[in-house]
């Protein structure tokens, strides 16, 4: 057929058109299981705004969080989103090396962003004030722990990612993974944005 | 031995001892009887030299026709489980009065009851469920797949994982007490110290997560995998509803994730969730569980209406009377059902403008639910009807569900409530709504689409003796449960003193269980019967009932790809139109691409049933085991490209040459 009329395949053609809808259709499933996630988000954010009160005399978010902390905590993390961005962009315009540069330098931030969040639970549980000590201190730890869950399953998938371009370079199926894992990356983000308002924000300034 | 090598091996065995292995004879001989189905299974496997054959074709199939069928024969294996746990509650209740305390200890009824309603829930009702959009739904809306195969089959194998773990709950250590919701603090671990809420907690998380799993796919399968020229007002109204649960699933399963992993919490770690002191808050879990647990209902009965649509418009011989309203029926369910579930517990004491809300709420959705049953009732109104077992089911769900509806009504109404609230009024009345709904709906389902897929109908005589069976037992049984509500009886009572004059009443409801017995033996029975006659009489052609939507237009037994060519719809009841005008498809045969088999949705799901066990028993390292295996199972399925091969048209065009000339494949 390709004699007849070259540069005309139209077989070939469909099976492009269908490939591009089937990735479309991946890609809008996950956006559906980004929904169901933030069901699960709003949730323990629910959980959260019932129990914020319930101190049983043990600390309340005034005495315990400090702001510049959860600044630095935000500013590593939305930095990582800014640098997930740009490893998209190398990716679309098929750089191999920077795409993996920006990857691993988003990948760095998340990390830094896991340290800090671990190290305030572990200078929370080093003073007493575990997540046995009242329900405030339970949904704390929950709500929170559960967005460092997601980072750190984030964290895992960004080195599969990685080695996954390293040894398959950038070819449609990793590049579909990439739009997912930077949507994934972004959501976590906006959740974090909630986070530091209504845990930390409103915990610190209301007393 | 040593004592502290005693300790060390306590401590690599967490909680698990050989003392939690089954004592009393009811519970061992249960417990023999669930061990030996499998065992019985797998030795019939190996004797027959089948095992490669099951691997191949069943295990690690990823073909939701074949994952259909997977789901619902554990839902109807696990739906024997459940009947076995009503028959002791049954007769507990008939003989436990006075100074007779029947066969049951008070915590071993406890338990028989929650077990009894968690299975019927998640693994009769989900499993029937999802088993039938798994077959129909492709079929209806012209697809040759879902949308996603493996996430597909690792949400089968995850509802595997969870049925596993429940039964194996019967086996060592005990289950939950708590009713079929565990509502904190009993179920804290204060009051519940043994693994029996824990084996709860994991069977449904693990279940659950399958279940969204499954919602997922099929909500991006029916907007994205219909065939060309189905829009959405020209789907069959059986994929509508299955749109609309699926809707629910994505909204309300993630509460249930949340709900359950935080009682977890609060019994391992020792958080104040729910608990009665430091700042925990009981209602809070009535609040949330109820906010997953009234969209479930909707979840189960919204595919059982689509299923009665697709019944009433073929045995009618009509199309389905007031589909556009059927349509906008099933969304304003969607959205009411999201807004009514504190009726669950007006007692809480919320203030009466919040419990007013929700009572007028509740009393709004049965609106939408009345236009559906009205529309049944007019597609069947001067229709050529063909009296045959789906439509026996069809009318006794409209009445039995308008009396039940009815009850749910008054029930509505808070003060109402206040008096009715935990009594069995309050058990009759879901009882008939879910048997009737989603029960009987899913039995007419397969009696409806049974011979599509085997090549013969189902015993017409002994699938309607079973029908009157079922129907005067499940009266029998239920009736009486609104008047001993009315009596003051409450739910969930293994004894009961004689002076309160409910014992006849509570023999009656017993003798309603043998006449569902009956009928579910007759089911047995029919299938047994069916299968023996398989190649005379009720051997069928592919569209025995004269049928209307895609599926029907399909040979029997329908191809893996279903549709050779993709078929054109232009219309609503888009097979029935093409019938009609007699139209020969004669396009080219097109390259198929298919889904490769896999075993790592059951790897996955095994990694999963693995961490389940082992979080009940508190075996940390096995915790890790578990979760090490699902997560490499998904990166490793995660670097495979190449998880579809090609059909080329000419293999299919051999296959359906063979077909149409009668050789089998």
């Amino acid at each position: 057929m390709s004699e007849i009329s070259p540069g005309l395949d139209l077989a070939k053609a469909d099976q492009l058109i269908e490939r591009h809808e089937k990735d479309a259709t991946t890609v809008f499933g996950f956006w559906v299981y980004l929904m169901t996630d933030c069901v699960l988000f709003a949730s323990l954010f629910a959980t959260f705004a019932v129990l914020r009160n319930n101190t049983f005399g043990g600390p309340s978010g005034a005495t315990l969080f400090s702001l510049p902390y959860a600044l630095a905590e935000t500013l590593a993390l939305l930095t990582s989103s800014f640098t997930c961005g740009l490893a998209l962009l190398a990716a679309q315009a098929k750089r191999k090396t920077q795409t993996l540069v920006w990857f691993m330098i988003t990948f760095g931030l998340g990390l830094t962003f896991l340290v800090l969040e671990l190290s305030e639970f572990h200078k929370f549980v080093a003073m007493g004030d575990s997540w046995r000590r009242s329900g405030f201190l339970s949904a704390y730890f929950t709500l929170v722990g559960t967005h460092g869950l997601h980072i750190t399953i984030g964290l895992l998938w960004m080195v599969v990612m990685m080695l996954f371009i390293y040894k398959r370079g950038l070819n449609r199926l990793s590049l579909k993974r990439i739009r997912m894992l930077s949507m994934f990356w972004h959501f976590l983000d906006v959740v974090w944005i909630f986070i530091f308002t209504i845990v930390y924000l409103f915990g610190a300034l209301h007393a | 031995m040593s004592h502290s090598l005693i300790s060390t091996f306590g401590g690599f065995l967490g909680r698990l001892s050989l003392k939690w292995l089954p004592h009393d004879p009811i519970t061992a001989s249960g417990a023999i009887m669930l061990a030996a189905v499998p065992i019985a299974v797998a030795l019939f496997i190996t004797y027959t030299k089948r095992w490669k054959w099951i691997y191949r074709e069943w295990l690690t199939t990823q073909d939701p026709k074949r994952i259909g069928i997977m789901y619902i024969i554990i839902a109807i294996l696990m739906g024997l489980r459940g009947l076995a746990d009503v028959i002791m509650v049954r007769t507990q209740q008939a003989v436990s009065v006075g100074s007779n305390h029947g066969i049951l200890s008070a915590s071993h009824f406890q338990q028989v009851i929650s077990a009894h309603g968690t299975i019927m829930i998640f693994f009769v009702a989900m499993g029937l469920m999802f088993g039938i959009i798994n077959l129909i739904v492709p079929l209806q809306i012209g697809a040759r797949d879902v949308a996603f195969p493996f996430l597909n089959a690792t949400g089968f194998w995850l509802f595997f994982a969870g049925m596993a773990l429940i039964n194996i709950s019967l086996l060592i250590g005990d289950f939950s007490a708590t009713g079929w919701l565990a509502y904190p603090p009993l179920s804290e671990l204060k009051y519940s110290p043994t693994v029996g809420v824990d084996y709860w907690i994991w069977s449904l998380e693990i279940a659950g997560i399958g279940s969204l799993l499954a919602g997922i796919n099929f909500v991006v399968t029916i907007l994205k995998k219909r065939v060309k020229g189905m829009k959405l007002m020209k789907m069959p109204l059986f994929c509508w509803s299955v749109l609309g649960s699926m809707s629910l699933v994505i909204f309300a399963f993630p509460i249930l994730t949340v709900t359950l992993t935080l009682l977890a919490l609060d019994r391992t770690l020792g958080m104040h969730f729910f608990t009665s002191g430091h700042g925990g808050n009981m209602m809070m879990y009535v609040n949330l569980i109820w906010a997953w647990g009234h969209p479930e209902v909707y979840i189960l009965v919204l595919p059982a209406f689509g299923v009665y649509s697709e019944i009433a418009a073929v045995f009618s011989r009509k199309k389905l009377f007031g589909y556009v309203s059927m349509v906008w029926a099933i969304w304003a369910i969607v959205i009411l059902s999201f807004i009514v579930w504190l009726h669950h517990f007006f007692t809480m004491g919320a203030g009466s403008n919040v419990n007013a809300f929700f009572g007028i709420m509740t009393m709004i959705i049965a609106v939408p639910t009345g236009v559906k049953l009205f529309n049944w009732l007019f597609t069947m109104y001067k229709g050529k009807l063909n009296m045959k077992t789906p439509l026996y089911w069809l009318i006794a769900f409209v009445v039995v569900f308008t009396i039940g509806g009815m009850a749910g009504v008054l029930m509505a109404v808070p003060p109402i409530d206040f008096q009715l609230h935990n009594s069995l009024f309050l058990v009759a009345h879901f009882h008939m709504m879910i048997v009737s709904g989603v029960l009987f709906g899913y039995f007419a389902g397969i009696a409806y689409w049974y011979p599509k897929f085997l090549g013969y109908r189902l015993n017409e005589r002994l699938g309607r003796y079973a029908f009157w069976s079922w129907l005067v037992g499940f009266l029998l049984a239920f009736i009486p449960l609104y008047i001993l509500g009315f009596m003051g009886a409450t739910r969930r009572l293994d004894h009961y003193s004689a002076s309160l004059g409910w014992q006849p009443l509570f023999i009656v409801a017993a003798i309603g269980v043998v006449f569902i017995i009956l009928g579910v033996v007759l089911q047995i029975l029919q299938l047994i019967v069916s299968i023996w006659q398989r190649n005379g009489e009720l051997k069928v052609g592919h569209d025995p009932w004269d049928g209307r939507t895609l599926e029907w237009s399909l040979p029997t037994p329908i191809p893996a790809y279903n549709f050779a060519r993709l078929p054109e719809v232009s219309t609503r009841d888009a097979y029935w139109n093409a019938k009609k005008v007699k139209y020969i498809d004669r396009r080219p045969y097109e390259d198929i691409e298919m889904p490769k088999n896999s075993p790592l949705g059951m790897v996955i799901a095994g990694g999963a049933l693995i961490f389940g066990f082992a979080f009940v028993w508190h075996i940390w390292w096995l915790v890790i085991v578990g979760l090490l295996v699902s997560v490499f199972g998904l990166i490793y399925r995660s670097m495979d490209e190449h998880t579809e091969y090609t059909l080329p048209a000419s293999d299919v065009k051999q296959m359906e040459q063979m077909r149409a000339s009668g050789g089998g494949i």
